[in-house]
């Protein structure tokens, strides 16, 4: 099964070329939404086939290339359309294919009665095989292509409603920041590239090629500059300070979309990319350091803003952003292993929220409809006590908030509070640990706390909804509700495969799973490693209750000020107004940029342009044109047009000329 | 076929002389014969593309005498290699897409442009195939003069000014080359050549000083025709006024002389003056990559916006170029052909809007992706390959471009480079945002219609071009790949070589730019242990 | 051949005659009389010099230059009528359309 891994990208692809050319023939919905959500499907199965078959296999040989043709090459350059199946992308795969099925059947349902139903399906298609291909690609160019076609599906579908001005801007965002991210990948591959090829003569950008000459990198130097750009590119993908701007923006797009590219699947494209060169990223302490930083930094940055939000759905957007913060953190303190975890349980509980909300908006949206009324669908404060109408919705909802916020049992538990551990234990960072583990209990306590805060303000007290509309809201359709549900399902036992050695009721599968693939990382990383001080059971046992307390705090704190007193949340922010409004207005960071890049861009091409262009070397080349003109205006007087001027001018210069001659 | 070349060079030739003797007011045929020359022009010109070895030999060679008077001796001496082939192929290829462009473009003096056109393309094929200096002068002007009466009489508002500054700086540039071309040529009968054959004055050894004044008078005319910065004023001019087919060849085809004149005489003629003045020819191509984003960015017309998109592009072009190595310059000639397609299909999408609504001003537009579904797919597909999305054309040239000048001695100006891609990004995406999405609130916009047959039938092959490039370039690569290889050998200049292969310690060359990480890394010129020796020069004196 | 300096004289005479007749007159049929003047005074030094030199390439050059003032008369003759009928007149100072 093996040699036909290509057919894992290949059906989506097939799916995007039938309802792209075709789809607005076909024009029943029932059809599209089918051969689609089949040809995802069917990449599902393919996946699973090659799951078994490399579980089959001992762990040393569950590495499989195949290239399919040969694509570039040129000189020393040589990158082949290859594909690479290791038990990293054996994971990512399954994420990608499972739960993007489960979010096309839900579009049938949510998509039903659009304009452009058919183009939805083919840019979810097509997105499926971009990412399908990246995480399959097993050259840094194939990973690229589809690194850089996620970012265009991304951006065709938040433009998806391009009469709306706000969803053109954002889907422009999201591609210029992830262009920018796009500028680091690209750099940094070409300095690792450079710098193999020149000094040891082995130019490749193949990730087994590369893994094998590892060992020839420098701790540091241009390691750290080829990290540290290759992390540029991670901010962009998955939306990390700075560049993090663009993913609550990109909520323009339908709910699906935001559900399977902007929280389960592209977002982590960085993290998985870190993860695919961890053995590179390893060999630069300072690009570790830089992760972790950051990673923690956007965790409570995003966790923040999170907490301030009235769209149900910039919420969840901040929320991913802060829980790629946290896949970020596992990276950098080396807990490659912990990250890949959280990114597949994160896919679950979060895909499970945004579909979940994207059932109420549905909901809302439909009840507002009936009522003839423009309130704003998604706005949390026209919610409340939805858990009356729509159980489902509501119950899974519920299992994933609970997950996202660490709470045991759970499957965001065993992953979060594994980074959390890692952050405090792992033997690379030294004092800062204490910093990064801080920052990161204290960002899972605003999870806690804005999840509940989202669930008290969506499904319990008083439905605030017009109540001439009240009657009409009610569940979503099953085609909707089994997607919430098999997601909900995952998010609650979906842990389990990954349980810490601490707890010993389970080995950790998916640790030994992965352990093939980043040993060589933690082998490397060895070199600077002081172990140590800080690892003992009492010491873990301790802080996984203490990041239970945490979570536990931060539900109190919303189930205080959202269910039972509803005028604290008007207290506070009436207390604190200016730190209400920065937090609202998201610290400002987008005015920051706008301020700093985008209008100093505009303005230096317009000076450019009518400063330069136009009047410097225009002005020269005109200049040179008048001058050359002004001339002429003078000597054309001798131009008389009277033959008898010409005559007598041209017998004198023969005299002249004669004369010369004669007497010189 | 041994004078396929001919052939398909003088087909046009064939079809003007069979314009000239249709009636002007039977414009239909007019068309259609015109048409119907460069259809056949194109399929005359496909042996050529599959009969094509891949070796680094000239082929199709032509080589009979034609001139000589006194000490000057012209011969007709034309052949292709993997270089030439691919811009004689994307000749032949866009020119049945511009004149089909034109069919209801143009209503006045039909005739006399469809004259034009194919006089142009005798002279943009000649170009390509000339292998002797003066054949290649000769076509070099032929082109010059159907383009200007192109500008200067179908054009625009401002279409005087256009035509004429179009002409002048062109012309400064070529008198220059010619200049240079003649001081050459005699310094090639001192080492006694007969001809202006150009392969054998390859193997001249000039002086350096010698070399640095002729390479600056060819890199001038080159330059101007890239167009590169500071040089590259004339371009958005004349793009803007000139009818949509003039500009699309313009940009597909004539551009690409300036690139193809470094690549076939600038740079293996002159190649240590090449190596002297590679920094400052990569900082004005980095600045235009930059430069013209910018400015590109805050433009209010369409067509100019385009129009300085080409500068950058070619930006790109000219730094691979100057990467003197195989995956640079391998990046440069795609990056051409990319160019040729993606940009030439710009225009026509420009062409389209301008003749519904005869304005291109970006604020005149807005929504129009729900009137015309058809024209939006196509327009963002385009949009992508000229941001260089990866699958599409555009992707595989910058790669390379910039990943061979990474390797070499460039390395910090490609950094800088880049940095194009994002703003590529920026400005090709706003004015698309503009142009197709939001509100459809222009109430003349509500009435367009979406492309017909025959603009389909336009973009088609683009299209398809676009994608087969970007998914598969193995083929185009292969075909030029000989013929790079072997340039790049020329443009070791000898001493160099030597002088680097003799350090045997991986040590920075001496006497370059100097580059390195900052890591502080010793960068050994990756060219010197990778592609073996400097080969000694093959030519032969024809 | 003693009597040569006599035929270059009169050729002489003749070419200064022809030349300021064209000088001065504005007359364009009597310009046009005294260029070909001037032309046989300078056929009337090839003749001469050849004999003298007894060499035929001067009276060669004397059958080119009467075919070259046969053409001139017939394109400068259809030029005058055309011009009359245009201005009436066939004074060169009117043809002064040529200036700047």
């Amino acid at each position: 099964m093996l040699d036909y891994v290509w057919l894992i990208p290949f059906f989506p692809l097939v799916g995007f070329l039938i309802n792209g050319l075709l789809g607005k023939k076909i024009k029943n919905e029932a059809v599209i939404g089918a051969i689609g959500t089949l040809a995802i499907f069917s990449s599902f199965i393919v996946s699973c086939m090659v799951l078994l078959e490399m579980i089959g296999l001992s762990p040393e040989n569950r590495v499989f290339e195949k290239v399919v043709f040969p694509w570039i090459h040129s000189g020393n350059f040589k990158a082949d359309m290859a594909f690479l199946v290791d038990p990293l992308s054996c994971v990512m795969i399954m994420v990608v294919t499972g739960v993007g099925s489960l979010i096309h059947l839900y579009s049938i349902g949510y998509m039903h009665g659009e304009e452009g139903f058919y183009r939805f399906f083919a840019y979810l298609n097509l997105f499926c095989m971009s990412m399908l291909l990246l995480v399959l690609g097993g050259n840094m160019l194939v990973m690229f292509i589809g690194w850089e076609g996620v970012g265009l599906c991304s951006y065709l579908l938040i433009g998806y409603y391009f009469h709306k001005k706000s969803a053109g801007d954002a889907a422009k965002k999201a591609f210029v920041m992830n262009r920018v991210g796009d500028f680091g990948f690209l750099i940094g591959l070409f300095t690792l590239y450079w710098w193999l090829g020149s000094n040891h003569n082995i130019w490749t950008i193949n990730f087994t090629e590369i893994k094998a000459a590892s060992h020839l990198l420098p701790y540091g130097g241009v390691v750290t500059i080829a990290t540290l750009c290759f992390f540029v590119g991670a901010t962009g993908k998955s939306a990390q300070i700075p560049l993090f701007t663009w993913l609550p923006d990109a909520m323009e797009g339908p709910t699906p979309v935001s559900a399977l590219i902007h929280a389960a699947t592209m977002v982590t494209a960085g993290v998985y990319m870190i993860g695919r060169m961890s053995f590179v990223f390893i060999k630069s302490p300072e690009t570790m350091m830089v992760i972790a930083v950051v990673g923690a930094a956007t965790a409570i940055f995003a966790a923040t803003i999170g907490t301030a939000q009235n769209d149900i759905k910039r919420v969840l957007a901040y929320s991913t952003v802060s829980q790629l913060g946290f896949m970020f953190l596992a990276m950098g303190v080396g807990a490659f292993g912990a990250g890949i975890f959280h990114l597949m349980t994160h896919a679950f509980f979060k895909a499970c929220l945004f579909l979940g909300s994207g059932s109420v908006i549905h909901a809302m949206h439909h009840a507002l409809h009936k009522g003839h009324l423009h309130d704003d669908a998604q706005d949390m404060r026209n919610m409340g006590g939805l858990r009356k109408a729509m159980p489902i919705t509501f119950l899974t909802f519920l299992v994933s908030t609970i997950a996202i916020s660490g709470i045991p049992g759970f499957s965001g538990f065993f992953s979060k509070d594994e980074i959390l551990w890692q952050a405090f234990a792992n033997p690379y960072h030294g004092n800062l640990n204490y910093f990064l583990w801080a920052t990161g209990a204290i960002a899972a306590c605003f999870t806690a706390f804005y999840m509940f805060r989202l669930v008290f303000m969506t499904f319990f007290g008083e439905c605030r909804i017009n109540s001439k509309v009240k009657e009409h809201l009610h569940e979503s359709p099953l085609v909707i509700t089994i997607p919430l549900m098999v997601l909900g399902f995952l998010a609650l036992i979906g842990g389990y495969i990954g349980m810490p050695k601490l707890m010993g009721m389970l080995p950790n599968y998916f640790e030994h799973w992965l352990d093939p693939v980043f040993e060589l990382a933690t082998e490397y990383g060895a070199a600077y490693a002081h172990h140590g001080e800080h690892s003992s059971h009492a010491l873990e046992w301790g802080l996984m209750f203490g990041s239970v307390v945490i979570a536990v705090i931060g539900i109190g704190i919303a189930a205080t000020m959202y269910t039972k007193n509803s005028t604290l949340p008007k207290r506070f922010t009436d207390a604190f107004p200016s730190l209400h409004r920065a937090v609202y207005n998201k610290w400002y960071i987008d005015e920051l940029y706008d301020f700093a890049f985008v209008n100093p861009c505009k303005s230096f091409g317009q000076f450019l342009w009518k400063g330069f262009d136009v009047l410097v070397i225009d002005g020269v080349v005109n200049g040179v044109a008048g001058v050359v003109m002004g001339f002429s205006g003078i000597f054309r007087y001798m131009q008389s047009g009277l033959i008898s001027n010409y005559a007598w001018s041209m017998a004198f210069g023969v005299v002249v000329m004669l004369g010369y001659y004669v007497f010189k | 076929m041994s004078n396929l070349l001919s052939l398909t060079t003088f087909l046009p030739i064939l079809g003007v002389l069979l314009l000239l003797f249709i009636p002007k007011d039977s414009k239909g045929t007019l068309r259609n014969v015109a048409l119907a020359t460069t259809v056949v022009t194109f399929i005359v010109s496909l042996p050529i593309m599959f009969g094509f070895q891949s070796n680094a030999e000239f082929q199709f060679v032509e080589n009979i005498p034609w001139i000589s008077a006194g000490p000057f001796v012209m011969r007709y001496f034309v052949g292709i290699d993997g270089i030439s082939l691919w811009l004689v192929i994307l000749t032949t290829f866009i020119m049945p897409i511009a004149v089909l462009s034109t069919y209801t473009a143009v209503e006045e003096k039909v005739k006399e442009y469809m004259i034009l056109l194919l006089l142009l393309e005798t002279g943009m094929l000649g170009a390509f195939i000339s292998l002797d200096m003066f054949l290649f002068y000769i076509f070099w002007e032929v082109m010059l003069i159907p383009m200007y009466f192109m500008i200067g009489i179908w054009g625009g508002k401002n279409r005087i000014y256009a035509a004429v500054k179009f002409f002048i700086y062109t012309m400064v540039g070529s008198l220059l080359m010619l200049v240079a071309l003649i001081y050459l040529y005699f310094k090639g009968v001192e080492a006694g050549f007969t001809n202006f054959g150009l392969l054998q004055f390859f193997n001249l050894q000039l002086p350096l000083a010698t070399q640095v004044w002729l390479f600056l008078a060819f890199a001038l005319a080159f330059a101007i025709k890239v167009p590169m910065f500071p040089l590259h004023t004339w371009l958005p001019d004349a793009h803007t006024e000139a009818p949509t087919a003039g500009s699309v060849i313009l940009a597909a085809i004539l551009l690409k002389m300036g690139t193809y004149g470094y690549v076939r005489f600038a740079i293996p003629l002159f190649p240590e003056a090449a190596h002297k003045f590679a920094p400052l020819i990569a900082t004005l191509a980095v600045i235009g990559i930059i430069y013209a984003a910018l400015v590109a960015m805050v433009q209010e017309d369409v067509k100019k916006l385009v129009a300085y998109s080409s500068v950058a592009h070619l930006g790109f072009v000219m730094l691979g170029v100057f990467a003197f190595n195989v995956e640079g310059i391998t990046g440069g000639l795609l990056q051409m052909i990319n160019h040729g397609v993606s940009t030439g299909a710009l225009f026509l999408i420009v062409g389209f809007i301008y003749e519904r609504r005869h304005t291109r001003l970006i604020t005149d537009f807005g929504g129009l992706s729900k009137q015309m579904p058809i024209f939006a797919t196509i327009f963002m597909i385009v949009t992508f390959s000229s941001i260089g999305l990866p699958g599409t054309n555009g992707f595989v040239g910058e790669f390379l471009v910039l990943i061979g000048a990474f390797e070499s001695e460039l390395r910090w100006w490609t950094i800088i480079a880049s940095s194009g891609v994002i703003l590529s990004a920026v400005y090709m995406l706003w004015m698309f945002q503009r142009v197709m999405f939001g509100e459809l609130d222009n109430p003349k916009n509500q009435k367009l219609a979406d492309l017909n047959a025959r603009e389909i039938v336009i973009m088609v092959p683009l299209i398809v071009m676009i994608f087969v490039m970007g998914i598969y370039p193995k083929p185009f690569i292969d075909k030029m790949d000989p013929a790079i290889k072997k340039l790049v050998s020329q443009v070791r200049p000898l001493s160099m070589s030597a002088q680097k292969m003799s350090e045997a310690q991986p040590s920075l060359p001496s006497g370059h730019t100097g580059i390195e990480m900052p890591a502080g890394h010793p960068g050994m010129s990756p060219e010197t242990d990778s592609h073996a020796a400097p080969v000694a020069n093959p030519h032969e004196a024809k | 051949m003693e009597n040569l300096n006599g035929y270059l004289i009169i050729s002489a005479i003749l070419f200064s005659i022809g030349t300021i007749g064209v000088l001065t007159r504005k007359n364009a049929i009597v310009i046009f009389m005294c260029v070909e003047m001037m032309l046989n005074a300078v056929n009337l030094t090839f003749v001469a010099l050849s004999r003298h030199l007894g060499n035929l390439d001067g009276q060669v050059f004397v059958f080119f230059v009467m075919t070259v003032a046969a053409a001139e008369a017939a394109v400068g003759l259809a030029l005058m009528i055309a011009f009359y009928n245009n201005k009436e007149s066939i004074d060169v100072d009117d043809v002064n359309l040529m200036k700047w």
